[in-house]
């Protein structure tokens, strides 16, 4: 029965990643791809041998089909993860329904987001130097990781000091710690600065405010349809008798 | 008033946590799954490839560099 209600949420969570993803991508065709593709007339203008590469996909498959199939694998693959932690934090992380915990769980996903974001954040086309790819993608994940373990830490930090200070100021004192903690990383840990001379500021900043725009809704969608189907699986019997008439036989 | 009092404490009310041994193999093997799709979404032929060419980073191209993945 439990196996069977986890599996259920599963699913639920990998479809609401789906529809999430289908949002995401409307909004990354619409306020990204102007700024790719501007980012990589920029490369072509600038580029230090004047030979074209060989275009092994197009243009127009990249910025349609190509951004689809990642940001849709994207939104499954994160609903499928975000479900599995929405399985183990609900009943857990305190006295939170269904629908309460999906919207906790997608704020402290959008955190995890911005933890990495902030230190290395998204580049377009033209800027990043390839030398350092390996070294700034392994960074990337580090920092993604320390997130998620410091938001964690902070979790159970913020439940120990509850009973002494109470769940304000407990609440407080883990997410204070948690960005201290972040801040300490990133003094210590190597920044790039891969813009190349010229590169225009403002479609640098108008870029990253729309990858930003992505993650936004992508995780804004999540939170409330995961929330609305998984309200559904938990409490079946009460939604049944509160919105539904005798199902018939079918 | 007595039905508006009851009806969302009925709602606020803490489901029961789901038992971690029910969790553990979906967490192993989904888990797993899903985050063997995100690195052929984020980081496959640009820091590491597992497959030869340039087809998976240029087809996922776009996706990488909005979706925040540094691409190169």
């Amino acid at each position: 029965m439990n196996s069977l209600t986890i599996r259920n949420l599963l699913v639920r969570g990998m479809l609401a990643g789906l529809a999430a993803g289908v949002l995401a991508f409307v909004v990354a065709y619409f306020l990204g791809e102007p700024r790719v593709d501007a980012a990589i007339a920029f490369e072509e203008g600038h580029s230090h041998d004047h030979g074209h590469e060989v275009e092994v996909v197009s243009r127009a498959m990249q910025s349609t089909a190509g951004l689809a199939t990642g940001v849709l694998v994207y939104g499954v693959a994160l609903g499928g993860i975000a479900a599995l932690v929405f399985c183990f934090a609900l009943g857990r992380i305190g006295r939170f329904g269904a629908r309460t915990t999906a919207v906790l769980l997608s704020g402290a996903a959008l955190v995890v987001y911005l933890v990495p974001f902030l230190k290395y954040p998204a580049n377009p086309p033209a800027v990043g130097d390839p030398d350092t790819i390996g070294q700034r993608t392994a960074l990337y994940f580090l920092m993604m990781l320390l997130g998620i373990l410091l938001a964690v830490g902070a979790t159970l930090l913020g439940r120990r000091l509850a009973p002494k200070l109470g769940n304000w100021y407990a609440t407080v004192a883990a997410g204070a710690a948690f960005v201290v903690a972040v801040g300490i990383a990133y003094a210590f840990l190597p920044s790039f600065d891969n813009v190349p001379h010229g590169f225009s500021g403002t479609l640098l900043w108008q870029f990253r405010l729309s990858t930003l725009g992505i993650q936004l809704v992508l995780w804004t969608a999540f939170g409330l349809l995961f929330g609305h189907l998984a309200e559904r699986v938990v409490t079946p019997a009460r939604q049944a008798v509160a919105a539904e008439p005798a199902p018939v036989a079918s | 008033m007595a039905q508006t009092i009851a009806a969302p404490a009925a709602g606020t009310e803490a489901p029961a946590p789901l038992p971690l041994k029910a969790i553990a193999p979906w967490a192993l093997f989904v888990g797993v799954l899903m985050l063997v799709l995100l690195y052929f979404i984020g980081a496959e032929q640009g820091a590491t490839s597992l497959l030869s060419g340039t087809d998976v980073h240029e087809w996922v191209h776009d996706g990488r560099h909005l979706l925040g993945f540094p691409c190169h």
